[in-house]
């Protein structure tokens, strides 16, 4: 998995992601991208799944995670983009009602700030 | 066109011994996919079966064999009667599968693992788990891959 991050409006950390968030192979990788923001003090993450090819229980174990500990330091984690089948594993296992998801990349950055 | 080749239902099962690395998976994948590739099922329902096959793999990886290279995953896939069966087996202590708890229960559902075994239910028509008897945990996942129409087509 690929990973990049640029800065929104109001400090809006965006991270793109790209390729496969599996077990062996991304999973570690999104938890540590996300721990390193965190500790850097940039607590408002937008997590871009649009180029995410495939996630396993793995990667939303981690997806999950990333939350929970965004979450515990006052952050918030949201995320833009969801790839269909993404949506569905997020579905199956009710987790789609945890996260907040936008489509557009805009009002998901404008909604850090409500 | 339309029915493919029930190719295993000629060559019978693919049977596999792969050392205990994630890396493996795509590989079983890769071979599954080519297994059901002459159904004509929508391609959600593959990638569903694919990512089936995907956690079974990875359950016997991580969590039968600790991820101990010593120890196999052994997989065998077959098309019998319009079916899919794969069957996972790993090499280690097994697990009481009535015991996992419920991935949708309030109190379980910010928790970072646990959704494999859901996941593999969700997705397969019938997954069963067997303690064998020398050791090991084994897996065994069913799909229908004909659908009424396909049959009735497939009779003609």
């Amino acid at each position: 998995m690929k990973t990049s991050v640029r800065e929104g409006k109001g400090g809006v950390q965006i991270l793109d992601l790209k390729g496969k968030i599996t077990i062996g192979s991304g999973d570690v990788q999104l938890r540590e991208t996300i721990n390193k923001l965190v500790d850097e003090g940039k607590k408002n993450i937008l997590i871009n799944m649009q180029d995410v090819t495939t996630i396993d229980s793995s990667g939303i174990g981690e997806l999950v995670g990333c939350y929970t500990s965004v979450t515990n330091k006052g952050g918030k984690l949201k995320l833009l983009h969801l790839p269909p089948k993404i949506n569905d594993v997020l579905t199956v296992t009710q987790l789609i009602t945890v996260f907040d998801v936008y489509e557009s990349e805009s009002e998901a950055v404008a909604s850090f700030a409500a | 066109m339309g029915i493919g080749s029930p190719r295993s239902e000629k060559t019978g099962p693919i049977r596999m011994s792969l050392s205990s690395r994630f890396e493996n998976i795509e590989m079983a994948q890769h071979l599954c996919a080519k297994l059901i590739a002459g159904y004509d099922l929508p391609d959600e329902t593959k990638h569903w079966i694919l990512m089936a096959l995907r956690e079974a793999l990875a359950n016997a990886i991580k969590h039968g064999n600790a991820q101990d290279l010593g120890k196999r995953v052994h997989l065998e896939m077959e098309v019998r009667d319009d079916t899919l069966h794969i069957r996972v087996r790993d090499e280690g202590t097994g697990f009481d599968p009535s015991a996992v708890a419920d991935p949708l229960a309030p109190e379980n559902r910010l928790k970072t693992s646990g959704r494999g075994i859901f996941y593999m239910k969700t997705f397969m028509d019938d997954v069963a788990f067997r303690q064998m008897d020398g050791g090991g945990m084994e897996i065994v996942l069913s799909k229908k891959l004909l659908g009424p129409k396909q049959k009735e087509e497939k009779g003609r």
